[in-house]
């Protein structure tokens, strides 16, 4: 039976594809397929958007939205019907192109944002049997759509001939570009461990069980620095807080999307939140054993309940990293990057290596462990080495 | 070790999420249009006329002197003086206005009319929840919106309202007192008058000053 209630996504795509000429049933499946990403992962946006409000309003000792509930009831629902109010006034408010922007480019930006992390979807997983496409690259098909979106980010802050746009769009550029070797290279360690791209043969590795304890790879010192050197690229890569430096709106309005508004608008912010879940999916993916249960007696719980739930609790993470942590400067993003988190990457993968070849006792785990500690330690001492704390001086002009 | 404060940043933030779904004190907002704060003593936001006793139109203080009017900084009083006269809280017969229409989508809430009243009868209300769907109409406050009884100017301004009904009651005092030294020298005259008459039946008594007529109003 709770095989039934998991695999009833599944079920229910093969009834609806059986009502179509035998022909036609490729086309159909992958249509329910987008749409069935197009609806959810857009609801799961729109809940977000109220959880991270709701969130840092307690956070900051406030109520956060708790007004609208159902239209023309008293019933409130603490607040999560905000987001209708709130997506109607985006669609419903004027599409301003500035005279000077390149019209062109201006409007296929956000297009162009959106569509790579759409794609993105195609390769993830989110439940047993429940990837829609069974691809043999799919880590490698992540990551290169993942790629375009630093094009569309260029393409919104250059078009738009402003130069806060201009400079959102090259510290994203700046950012992205930095921040995605950490990412990949952190995701090499799972690949080189599994031994396959293939997100679904990565996630039937973590899928087994020692003690009931789950074979997830954060359970593993390559594994926890890798998924931490992953959550921290990821954080940037969604230009999340702390991480928020292209789009400060203390510094430079908006960013790369200060010239969009009304329906363009929702498209980025729909965009990068979309973005955002793809990678935190990947992450969980590679790192929290995609859709399998933790532990093997609640294994009966549906698999794609288990990926929403991870996708929602590192979701709740972001909010509460966002609510803590000031943003970085511009050369401490570049220091933490390549400073700290490239070399730690390498040496981590140099540690899966060791891990893939020693045998499997406590003496992999101490060599492994003491290698990352070591080398977390010296690489935080270098990169704080050159940092003075101390009374800022503040020079004005004469 | 690096990172080491972040965590302890991560634990203050997460102290304040569950804090603030335990504890009710630390949330400091207020639910407003169901919860409201303190006002404070000296909050002003429009003036409104005050009447003594039970009803409003033989109570009101304003004895359409116009000062108000004249002081008003942006004009948005506008009197007009009745014809006849009503006793007043001394029981003196006085002029009452007949129109007193505050516009506030004009008035500034600068008290200057509140100062000027020699009656204390025009004072600062509190109540700002005046939005209104009719913004000539609905903004435009007349005499029986603005008639107030004094129990509720005693509510909202303690203070203030102490130190007004203490000059009311001075003000009463002095006249009752007025009345009394008239009534005794009357009383006083009238036997002078009697015992003279008595002395001499031909002397004619001295007649009583009449009592200074107002000046005639400008109209």
């Amino acid at each position: 039976m709770f095989d039934q209630l998991d695999q009833i996504f599944v079920t229910a795509l093969h009834w609806l594809v059986g009502f179509v000429p035998e022909a036609w049933r490729p086309l159909a499946s992958s249509l329910i397929c987008i749409a069935f990403i197009l609806s959810v992962f857009p609801a799961v946006f729109s809940v977000t958007t109220i959880f991270e409000r709701k969130g840092i309003g307690r956070i900051q000792n406030r109520y956060g939205p708790n007004r609208v509930g159902i239209p023309f009831t008293k019933i409130r629902l603490a607040g999560f019907g905000q987001f209708l109010p709130d997506g109607v006034k985006m669609l419903t408010k004027e599409d301003i192109v500035p005279r000077a922007a390149d019209k062109v480019v201006h409007f296929l930006a956000p297009v162009v944002m959106l569509i790579p992390v759409l794609l993105a979807y195609a390769v993830l997983p989110f439940g047993k049997n429940m990837a829609v496409t069974d691809y043999d690259a799919g880590l490698l098909f992540f990551f290169a759509v993942g790629g375009a979106v630093e094009v569309s980010v260029f393409m919104a802050g250059w078009s738009s001939r402003n130069k806060y746009s201009l400079l959102g769009a090259m510290r994203a550029i700046a950012q992205m570009v930095s921040y995605e070797i950490p990412l990949i290279l952190s995701a090499v360690t799972v690949v080189m461990v599994v031994g396959s791209l293939n997100l679904n043969d990565i996630i039937a590795h973590q899928n087994q069980y020692t003690f009931g304890v789950a074979h997830w790879h954060v359970f593993t010192p390559w594994g926890l620095v890798g998924f931490i050197l992953f959550f921290i690229a990821s954080l940037a890569e969604s230009n999340r807080t702390p991480f928020d430096l292209p789009e400060a709106e203390s510094e430079i309005i908006a960013g790369y999307f200060t010239e969009y508004s009304g329906f363009k608008f929702a498209l980025f912010f729909l965009g990068e939140y979309l973005g955002m879940f793809a990678i935190i999916g990947l992450g969980i993916t590679l790192f929290l054993g995609g859709w399998t249960s933790p532990v093997a007696f609640l294994a009966w719980i549906p698999s794609y309940v288990w990926f929403f739930t991870k996708l929602m609790a590192i979701v709740f993470i972001f909010i509460w990293i966002r609510a803590t942590l000031p943003r970085l400067r511009m050369d401490q993003l570049m220091n933490f990057a390549w400073k700290f988190m490239l070399p730690l990457a390498l040496i981590n993968i140099l540690v899966a290596g060791i891990w893939h070849y020693m045998a499997a006792d406590w003496q992999r785990w101490l060599v492994c462990s003491v290698i990352i500690f070591g080398a977390y330690v010296v690489l935080g001492r270098g990169l704080m080495q050159n940092q003075k704390f101390g009374k800022r001086i503040y020079r004005y002009a004469e | 070790m690096i990172g080491e404060q972040i965590i302890k940043g991560m634990a203050v933030t997460a102290k304040n999420f569950f804090g603030s779904y335990v504890s009710k004190e630390r949330l400091t907002t207020v639910q407003y249009p169901e919860e409201h704060l303190a006002q404070k003593e000296n909050t002003r936001q429009f003036p409104f006329l005050v009447y003594d006793g039970d009803d409003w139109e033989t109570g009101l203080r304003c004895v359409a002197c116009q000062i108000c009017e004249k002081e008003c900084p942006p004009k948005c009083i506008y009197i007009v003086k009745s014809k006849d006269k009503k006793p007043d809280y001394k029981g003196q017969p006085q002029i009452y206005p007949v129109t007193f229409d505050i516009d506030i989508s004009v008035c500034m809430s600068c008290q200057i009319c509140v100062e000027v009243c020699p009656f204390e009868s025009i004072k600062m209300d509190t109540k700002f929840e005046l939005s209104t769907a009719d913004r000539f109409g609905g903004l435009l406050l007349t005499r029986d919106k603005l008639a107030k009884p004094n129990t509720y100017y005693q509510a909202i301004h303690p203070q203030d309202a102490a130190e007004s009904d203490a000059v009311i009651a001075g003000e009463k005092a002095k006249a009752e007192a007025k009345a009394k030294a008239a009534a005794e020298a009357k009383v006083k005259a009238d036997a002078e008058v009697k015992a003279k008459a008595a002395a001499a039946a031909a002397v004619a008594p001295m007649p009583v000053p009449a009592p200074p007529t107002p000046p005639p109003a400008p109209q």
